[in-house]
C-alpha cells in the first residue's frame, strides 16, 4: 500500500509534467483555425505551413548557427582560460572566478540588458553576430566550470614527465593534458549548446531572430502552427536525450565487463 | 604547469563583455538625460521607483509570487526527490531523466502549452461544459502565473535535493534507527537536516528565475499582474527609457545579491559560492 502511494505520487508528477506537452502534440493535428480545444478532425496542414514559413526557417538557421559557433568558440576560450586559471595563485584565481560567476548568477534579464547597452555603446548593430557575441559570453563560464574540476583531478606529474621526456609545452598540452580533461571539455560544450538553444531572455535583448524570439513573437497571436513547432522540437530533444542516455548506459556496461 | 598567459583571451573577453556592461548599467542607472541632451548624475530614477506605488507593487508582487511558487515547489518536489533517491528501482536514473526532459523544451512553449488546457475554451472548461458547468476562468490571474512558475521550475527544486539525498550515507539512517528513532524521527532529525544544502540550492534555483520572469506573465496574464521583469522589459523595448530601465535592473541585482548571500550560507559547496 505504501509502495503504491509512492508510485502513484510519482505518476501524478509525471502526468503534471507531460500533460501539457501531450495535449499540445495532439492539437498540432487539429484542423481548426484557432488554438482551441474543439476537435475538428485530423490534419497535417500546420506542419506544412510551418515548413513554408520563411521566418521560421531562418529562425531555425540562426539558432543552429549561433548554438554551434558560440559553443565552439566558448569551448576553446573557456578551456584555455581554465588551464590558465588553474595555474594561478589563490588570490587572482578567486578574483577571476568571481568575475566568471557574474553571468551565471545574474538574472538573464540583467545580462541581456547590460549587453544591449554595451552593443549600443560600441555601435555594434543588433543582428545575429551580436547574438553570437552574447551567447559566447554566457557560455564561456559554463565551460570553465566544467573543465576546472578535471584539471584539479589531473596528476601534474604526468605533464612534467612529458616535459622531461623532451616534449615542448604545447606538444605536452595537446598530447597529454587535453586528452585527460576531455570529458570536462565535452560536458562544457554540450552544456553550451543546450543553453544557447534554450536561451530566450538574453537573445531578445541582444539581436533576436532565433527560434525562441520567433516563438515569442508568435505567441502574442496564437495559431496552431506553434503546436506543430513544439511537437517537432520536443520529438527531436526526446530522441536525442534517450539515444545519448542509452549509449552512455551501454558504455558503462562495456566498462563493467572489462573491469 | 605555469601557463597563465593562455587565459588572456578570456580575461579580455570578460572585461569587455561582463565588466564593462555591468559598469554601463550603473552609469545609466545613476544618470538622467536632460531635455538639452545633457547627461547628468542623478538618483532621480530611484526616487521615481520607490515613490510610485505601481512600481513598488510590481516589485512586492514579484517577490510574493516567486516566494509562493518556490514554497509550493519545495512541498511538491521534496517528496519526489526523496522517493526517487530512496527507491531501489533499478532504472531510477532514467526516471529522473524523463522528469527533466520537459525542461529542455523552451520555457515559452512549455508555458503556452497550458493555454490549450486552461483557457476559457480550453480542455478543462470544454469538459466541464459537457456537464453544464459554466467556464471557470483559470487564466489571466495571479494563480495561473504561480501555477506556471511551479510547472516551469519544479525540476530545479527536485534535482539538487535528489542529488544531496542520493549521496547520503545510508548507514547514518541505520545508526539512528538502531539508537531507537522511529521512521518519522529519522526523517526529521537526520534526513531533513542533512538535506538542507540541497533545499537551499533548490530554493535559489527556483526563486531567481521566478522573481525576474516576464515571459510567463506575458503569455498567461495578458498585460495584467505585471511583474518587475515586465517593467524592465518594457522600459528597454517599448518605452525606450534606458536610464529608468537600468535603475530597476540595479534594484533587481541588489535583491539577487542579497538572496545569494543569504542562501550561500547554507548552500552545498559545489554551486555558485565563489563570488561571495
Amino acid at each position: 500500500m505504501k509502495k503504491f502511494s509512492k508510485s502513484f505520487y510519482i505518476f501524478l508528477i509525471f502526468l503534471f509534467m507531460y500533460a501539457p506537452i501531450i495535449v499540445m502534440m495532439v492539437y498540432s493535428f487539429n484542423d481548426s483555425q484557432v488554438a482551441t480545444a474543439q476537435w475538428k478532425g485530423f490534419t497535417l496542414k500546420w506542419y506544412g505551413e510551418l515548413l513554408e514559413n520563411e521566418r521560421a526557417i531562418s529562425a531555425l538557421q540562426t539558432t543552429v548557427f549561433v548554438a554551434i559557433t558560440s559553443s565552439l568558440i566558448a569551448t576553446v576560450i573557456g578551456t584555455m582560460a581554465a588551464i590558465g586559471i588553474h595555474s594561478m595563485k589563490r588570490f587572482s584565481k578567486n578574483t577571476i572566478m568571481g568575475i566568471t560567476y557574474i553571468p551565471v548568477l545574474s538574472p538573464d534579464i540583467v545580462t541581456g540588458v547590460s549587453l544591449m547597452l554595451l552593443f549600443t555603446f560600441l555601435r555594434i548593430p543588433l543582428n545575429k553576430y551580436s547574438l553570437l557575441l552574447s551567447h559566447i559570453t554566457f557560455n564561456i563560464p559554463y565551460v570553465i566550470i566544467s573543465v576546472l574540476p578535471k584539471l584539479t583531478q589531473f596528476n601534474k606529474n604526468i605533464y612534467e614527465v612529458a616535459l622531461d621526456l623532451g616534449a615542448k609545452p604545447f606538444y605536452a598540452y595537446t598530447k597529454v593534458v587535453i586528452p585527460e580533461i576531455m570529458p570536462g571539455i565535452v560536458t562544457g560544450f554540450l552544456l553550451a549548446i543546450t543553453l544557447s538553444v534554450d536561451d530566450f531572455v538574453i537573445s531578445l535583448f541582444t539581436g533576436g531572430g532565433n527560434l525562441s524570439t520567433f516563438i515569442y513573437s508568435q505567441i502574442k497571436r496564437p495559431n496552431p502552427s506553434i503546436n506543430a513547432l513544439s511537437t517537432l522540437l520536443f520529438a527531436a530533444i526526446f530522441i536525442m536525450l534517450v539515444v545519448v542516455n542509452f549509449s552512455s548506459v551501454k558504455k558503462e556496461q562495456k566498462v563493467e565487463k572489462i573491469i | 604547469m605555469k601557463n597563465k598567459v593562455i587565459s588572456f583571451p578570456y580575461l579580455v573577453w570578460a572585461l569587455v563583455f561582463t565588466l564593462i556592461p555591468l559598469l554601463l548599467i550603473f552609469y545609466y542607472g545613476f544618470t538622467v538625460e536632460l531635455e538639452s541632451g545633457q547627461i547628468i548624475f542623478s538618483t532621480e530614477n530611484f526616487v521615481k521607483f520607490f515613490s510610485n506605488s505601481a512600481y513598488t507593487n510590481a516589485l512586492i508582487r514579484s517577490l510574493w509570487m516567486a516566494a509562493l511558487a518556490t514554497f509550493i515547489c519545495l512541498i511538491v518536489g521534496y517528496p519526489v526527490a526523496y522517493i526517487l533517491a530512496m527507491s531501489t528501482y533499478k532504472r531510477k536514473g532514467l526516471l529522473l531523466l524523463l522528469l527533466v526532459i520537459p525542461m529542455w523544451m523552451n520555457l515559452l512553449l512549455r508555458t503556452y502549452a497550458w493555454v490549450t488546457i486552461l483557457d476559457d475554451t480550453g480542455l478543462i472548461n470544454t469538459f466541464l461544459g459537457k456537464f453544464g458547468i459554466k467556464p471557470i476562468q483559470f487564466m489571466y490571474n495571479q494563480g495561473s502565473i504561480v501555477f506556471a512558475m511551479v510547472y516551469n521550475f519544479l525540476p530545479f527544486m527536485i534535482l539538487p535535493i535528489n542529488s544531496v539525498l542520493s549521496k547520503m550515507d545510508t548507514s547514518v539512517f541505520e545508526a539512528a534507527h538502531d539508537l531507537g528513532a522511529n521512521k518519522m524521527k529519522v526523517f526529521t532529525k537526520v534526513t531533513l537536516p542533512l538535506s538542507v544544502p540541497g533545499i537551499f540550492s533548490g530554493i535559489t534555483m527556483v526563486f531567481m528565475p521566478a522573481v525576474t520572469t516576464f515571459a510567463i506573465t506575458d503569455i498567461l496574464s495578458g498585460g495584467k499582474n505585471d511583474l518587475i521583469g515586465n517593467i524592465v522589459q518594457r522600459q528597454f523595448r517599448e518605452a525606450f527609457n534606458w536610464h529608468y530601465g537600468a535603475t530597476i535592473s540595479i534594484i533587481l541585482m541588489v535583491l539577487i545579491v542579497i538572496s545569494i548571500i543569504v542562501s550561500s550560507k547554507y548552500e552545498s559547496e559545489d554551486k555558485g559560492g565563489g563570488l561571495f
